[in-house]
């Protein structure tokens, strides 16, 4: 439950020694596509039923309490609904770009889930430029939103289509900003020196105030391009039916919706990891006792409540605040989260040229 | 520099305005235990208690010497809007005096008709009739809906008419 480089090392030399080399790493492509494949439904599944938990407990409801236990079942249920609905499709749709779209959004999401470090050793694909390649396949998303609203041949879908494209392209420079704020501070891109950099602490604690704001901004900027909470425009139920995929039925819908749920996970996992030290434990530096308690617990559980803390953090807000209009959207991020995010760049620069962060 | 103090201080209040919002939702959700208004219907049923003014239909309250404070006044039937209240009534001599005098003979409640206005409440010159709490209304065919509220054998309550 700690290391899993030794296991992860086991199966390998297992493969190798029975097959060809070819053929060994083949079988782990197999394997490991297979693990991500369960692992993305399973994600789906599970914050779907947190989500409307969640948001039926913030409005004093008690959400889904019918199928199984607390309702445990329902997303199940609905999945298997959803897997026997009729795909249905609008006459005068573009047949090849309507199919398609749904596979960019899944398969950009499942390209990024492939760099998250789980927990020591378990991660599939350590890249030195770990953190530019989540920004760069997480903006291909987008391309899918557009492709889906325009081969609807749907107003609204392309109304949503549009307005998604505006919010996600503004705000993907402020994400952006907010991760280069905390690279100043770590020195690499790579997510497994990022996560072995904070183990004397976490660098939203040793980047003190800069590193707090980055924090703030990061989530602001990510819930908006996650097409989430308040900034759900492109879905606005209210106004477009359902934005890009109105003219979405059955698992193709499902494929959209279950890409929002990772999209949001993806999201988590990146501030986990750059703000809160991904896998790593709560320590403090000096203390020997505290920090030996707080390494019994495994790492990849200190992941995921990170993760959960930070998915529940952009629930709170989506079901708190009302949605922006689309002026208001764009002045929050070319007026506001822009400028704060280039002073707050230089002000981290500042910070790290004078050494005024703990633990250098 | 007026503009940029005002443009931090901006930015502050909206922090402070939010964080204030995420406090209400967040009373919620850390006091949801207590709070969740929401009932489990069919489980609860044995210890549902409806609120005072739910109106679940018209009945007629009987005593226990089988009476009731119906005069066959017919206000309630002129009130009700749609038609919902038929009073059949006679003239039978009074046991005490001999005169002849009004009374009912069936209160008639077409349930399926009432849309629980009530204002057949308020119209009831000796409040013979209020709206109880029963809502499990559903009935395999639709004659059953046709209630009659005077139970049979039931007669007028001494003194209401005084």
């Amino acid at each position: 439950m700690y290391d899993f480089t030794d296991l992860v090392r086991s199966i390998h030399e297992s493969l190798v020694a029975s097959l060809s080399p070819g053929m060994a790493a083949l079988v782990e492509w197999i394997i490991i596509g297979a693990i991500f494949l369960g692992f993305f439904a399973l994600l789906g599944l599970v914050l779907v039923y947190v989500e409307r938990k969640v948001c039926a407990f913030f409005q004093l409801r008690l959400g889904p309490m019918r199928v199984g236990f607390w309702g445990t079942a329902q997303t199940l249920a609905d999945t298997l609904k959803l897997l026997l609905k009729e795909p249905i499709m609008n006459k005068r749709a573009d047949k090849f770009l309507f199919n398609f779209a749904p596979f960019i959004i899944i398969i950009s999401s499942l390209i990024v889930l492939s760099v998250t470090p789980f927990a020591p050793g378990l991660q599939a694909f350590d890249i030195n430029i770990g953190l530019f390649f989540v920004i760069a396949i997480s903006s291909i998303g987008v391309v899918g939103i557009l492709l889906a609203g325009w081969a609807s041949n749907n107003k609204y879908s392309l109304i949503g289509a549009m307005r998604s494209g505006a919010q996600i392209v503004s705000y993907e420079l402020s994400v952006g900003l907010a991760l280069m704020t905390m690279v100043v501070l770590t020195g690499s891109l790579q997510l497994s020196e990022i996560i072995a950099s904070q183990a004397d602490g976490w660098w939203i604690f040793k980047g003190h105030i800069p590193a707090f704001i980055a924090f703030v901004l990061f989530i602001v900027a990510s819930t908006a391009e996650v097409n989430r909470g308040p900034f759900d425009l492109a879905e606005a139920e209210s106004e477009l039916t359902a934005g890009f995929h109105t003219e979405y039925s059955g698992m193709k819908f499902a494929f959209f919706f279950l890409a929002e749920f990772v999209n949001m996970f993806i999201v988590a996992v990146i501030a986990a990891t750059v703000f809160l030290g991904g896998w790593m434990p709560f320590h403090i530096g000096g203390l020997d006792g505290f920090n030996q308690i707080m390494d019994f617990i495994p790492p990849i559980l200190w992941f995921f409540g990170k993760v959960a803390f930070i998915i529940f953090l952009m629930m709170w807000f989506k079901w708190t605040f009302p949605r922006l209009r689309i002026d208001q959207l764009l002045t929050l991020e070319w007026k506001y989260l822009l400028p704060l995010n280039l002073m707050n760049i230089v002000l981290m620069a500042f910070v790290v040229y004078m050494g005024w962060y703990f633990g250098n | 520099m007026n503009s940029v103090i005002k443009y931090f201080s901006d930015i502050a209040h909206g922090v402070k305005t939010l964080w204030k919002g995420m406090m209400v939702t967040g009373y919620y959700i850390s006091h949801a235990r207590k709070e969740i208004i929401t009932q489990q219907y069919p489980e609860n049923r044995d210890t549902l208690q409806m609120f005072n003014r739910f109106r679940g239909e018209v009945i007629m309250p009987h005593n226990e010497d089988n009476e009731h404070r119906c005069t066959g006044c017919q206000a309630c039937e002129i009130a009700c809007p749609n038609g919902t209240i038929e009073i059949i009534w006679d003239r039978k001599p009074d046991p005490e005096t001999g005169k002849k005098k009004k009374s009912i003979h069936t209160f008639v409640y077409h349930l399926q008709m009432c849309t629980m206005c009530a204002l057949c409440i308020p119209a009831c010159p000796t409040d013979a009739i209020i709206m109880g709490q029963d809502f499990e209304h559903a009935v395999t065919d639709r004659s059953k809906l046709t209630k009659i509220l005077n139970k049979p054998g039931s007669k007028l309550m001494k003194g209401v008419e005084e």
